[in-house]
């Protein structure tokens, strides 16, 4: 294992169970990801995919907010599960920091907002003397590019999506983290702001060498961001790399059928050919064979039956049998 | 062909009265348009713009605090016109769903959850014609089939669909009575890429089968790209700009068209994009003059004062700029 890895998730799996009367079903939500990111090299890695993807649990696990059921998650080379309850907050949550989805359901409409970046100054002891606080707290708004003149006393429905959700990041990147967790940080807002928030993950991965994981479902700023990506599809990696070489030229089926049907604004790529869609979700979690099988244009007959292995392959990882170098008759 | 819809000066604003402050929301302000039958109107713009509210009056189905306080819709359906302003209760009634047909937004939350798919659209069908069950489960398994969804889903929950399966099932519902206008707001923004086509694809087969005239309302301008033929830009109450879809994406002249076209991400660059400053005015105390001159980067004295009018630039192309307008008389 890399000893210079600020983040390795290794096999991590989550299953869940789904209980119908007396029956209950196994699911892996989450199903043998393996991730580094390393210390030395801040970057923004994408994870996309479509919703019940398993990112979010993904997240959630890297987060140290839901246990896995299998696998190793590793913070700086220590076991994330094995940590202590003062150990996560005087150590952890330091160093890996969340955003969320909605920046106005994670503030409480009756609170002003400045009031969390104290709390957060206050719990993490950020400043020496209380009264220090509001000039740390000036100088975190400013990287996002608001000033605490802006937001002091102002609630949550005063402020525009992109403000809050930069006040959300601000709050966040209070406790200096090495890491954030960004769970579908703009899926939230409009196309113009979107930019705005994107731009700013770049900005601080230059600045402050924080690294970023960039969760969401749309592709289009995956790429602009992302300088590696992650392609989820029901608990499985499918598909992963450098940003540039995976959408740039996608190799599995998936990724494929995700990248063209990105609503493009040039009349000459519109979309001629039919695609199939899942009916029930659930069908294809519990599935045995390649959990595209059923979608898969390039669908062949080991596909139903056997889960295909993940192969390095021009540069990345892909989990299809198209690319399996054991499997020369498949290639045809 | 002619025109099926047209809005003549509109304006509708939302006008409430608590506690003695009144307060007036001017959120459709002075709109004309004119949609042309069998063709795919495009209505975009940020959120708080003006979309929802403008669709809610095209439609007729309105009710305080929004008021219309000036214009009026008029509607040739068969070759009959009807004024909304003048239309009884009762004309209301016959007209919609039947003539008139509205998917709203997150519309695949409307499907009573503990009646099987085939009793909804029965329930929904008898409302409006003298059916039996038999007949309307068979009209519905016929739709179904045309477009192609899978004749399960009629013995189906709606909590057993998938997310996008269910947005399908609610377009058929919508639409099985053929009606000859159908409006549809935000029909894919809570759904991923995949799902996303799938949809789309939908919508083009319904409106190009029955010749339907469809007007959609969503902020991506990727939907548009691949659905309108026309698209109108609102902006703060206003409409902006109005031409066709290539003319929208390829020549935009309104610097707020030509943000948001030009913040859109996409898969051939990683180069930074600018996004739109500040934020769209609050539409109770909307700026004097042209409603976007905070935040336009070409605004002049006179865009302060005086409030562009919506000119004719080029042939179906019209546009409200004073900048436009001066670099025309310029030219000329």
């Amino acid at each position: 294992m890399p000893a210079d890895a600020l983040l390795h998730i290794e096999d991590l799996t989550k299953v869940f169970h789904i209980r119908q009367g007396f029956s209950s079903q196994e699911f892996h939500a989450v199903d043998n990801a393996s991730i580094v990111i390393d210390s030395g090299k801040p970057e923004i890695f994408a994870v996309v995919g479509e919703s019940g993807s398993g990112k979010t649990t993904l997240a959630k696990m890297v987060l140290g907010m839901e246990a896995p059921s299998q696998g190793n998650l590793r913070y700086k080379d220590r076991q994330v599960a094995a940590l202590s309850k003062r150990e996560m907050k005087n150590w952890f949550y330091h160093e890996v920091q969340p955003v969320f989805q909605d920046p106005f359901a994670a503030f409480s409409p009756l609170k002003q907002i400045d009031r969390y970046l104290y709390e957060t100054v206050y719990n993490y002891k950020m400043v020496g003397d209380k009264k220090e606080a509001p000039r740390y707290i000036n100088e975190v708004l400013s990287e996002v590019g608001l000033t605490l003149a802006e937001i002091a006393g102002r609630y949550p429905n005063e402020l525009s999506g992109g403000q809050a959700q930069r006040v959300a990041i601000a709050r966040a990147l209070l406790t200096k983290p090495s890491l954030i967790v960004a769970d579908e940080p703009v899926s939230m807002l409009d196309a113009s702001l979107r930019m705005s928030v994107v731009n700013m993950f770049r900005k601080l991965k230059e600045d402050n060498a924080v690294s970023v994981i960039y969760i969401t479902h749309d592709l289009a700023t995956a790429f602009y961001a992302g300088d590696r990506i992650a392609v989820m599809l029901r608990g499985w990696i499918v598909e992963m790399g450098p940003t540039e070489q995976v959408l740039g030229n996608p190799l599995h089926p998936y990724t494929q059928n995700l990248k063209t049907s990105i609503p493009s604004i040039k009349s000459d790529e519109a979309w001629d050919e039919k695609i199939d869609l899942a009916v029930i979700e659930t069908d294809e979690y519990t599935r045995t064979g390649c959990k595209f099988a059923g979608r898969c244009p390039a669908v062949m007959d080991i596909c139903h039956d056997n889960i295909p292995p993940s192969v390095e392959h021009e540069g990345r990882s892909v989990k299809c049998f198209l690319y399996d170098e054991a499997l020369p008759a498949a290639r045809n | 062909m002619g025109t099926i819809i047209e809005a003549v000066n509109l304006r509708a604003y939302y006008i409430t009265n608590a506690y003695g402050v009144e307060r007036t929301v001017q959120a459709v302000d002075d709109i004309s348009l004119k949609i042309e039958e069998g063709e795919v109107y495009g209505i975009a713009g940020e959120s708080g713009c003006g979309k929802s509210t403008l669709m809610r009056v095209l439609l007729n189905a309105y009710q305080p605090p929004l008021t219309v306080v000036g214009g009026d819709v008029v509607y040739t359906l068969d070759g009959e016109r009807v004024s909304a302003a003048e239309m009884s209760d009762e004309k209301n009634r016959d007209l919609r769903w039947r003539k008139l047909s509205y998917i709203p937004q997150g519309s695949m939350h409307v499907l009573n959850p503990v009646r099987r798919i085939r009793d909804s659209f029965h329930d929904f069908i008898s409302a409006h014609r003298d059916v039996s069950k038999a007949e309307s489960y068979q009209l519905t398994a016929e739709y179904l089939r045309d477009l192609g969804l899978p004749e399960k889903v009629m013995r189906s929950y709606p909590h057993q669909l998938s997310g996008g399966m269910r947005q399908r099932v609610t377009i058929a519902l919508a639409t099985i009575l053929w009606p000859k206008l159908i409006f549809a707001d935000e029909p894919t923004t809570a759904l991923d890429v995949v799902v996303q086509r799938g949809v789309i694809q939908m919508l083009k087969d319904v409106q190009q089968k029955e010749g339907s005239t469809l007007v959609l309302i969503t902020h991506d301008i990727g939907v548009h790209a691949n659905l309108a033929d026309r698209i109108g830009i609102l902006y703060a109450g206003k409409l902006v700009e109005e031409a066709e879809t290539q003319t929208i994406l390829n020549q935009p002249r309104h610097p707020y068209t030509r943000y948001l076209i030009e913040s859109l991400p996409n898969l051939e660059s990683r180069a930074e994009l600018m996004s739109i400053p500040g934020r769209p005015p609050a539409l109770d105390r909307p700026p004097s003059g042209c409603r976007f001159h905070e935040r336009c980067p070409l605004a002049k004295d006179i865009c302060k004062t005086v409030e562009p009018q919506l000119i004719k630039i080029a042939p179906k192309h019209f546009t409200a700029c004073h900048v436009v307008e001066e670099e025309l008389s310029h030219a000329s």
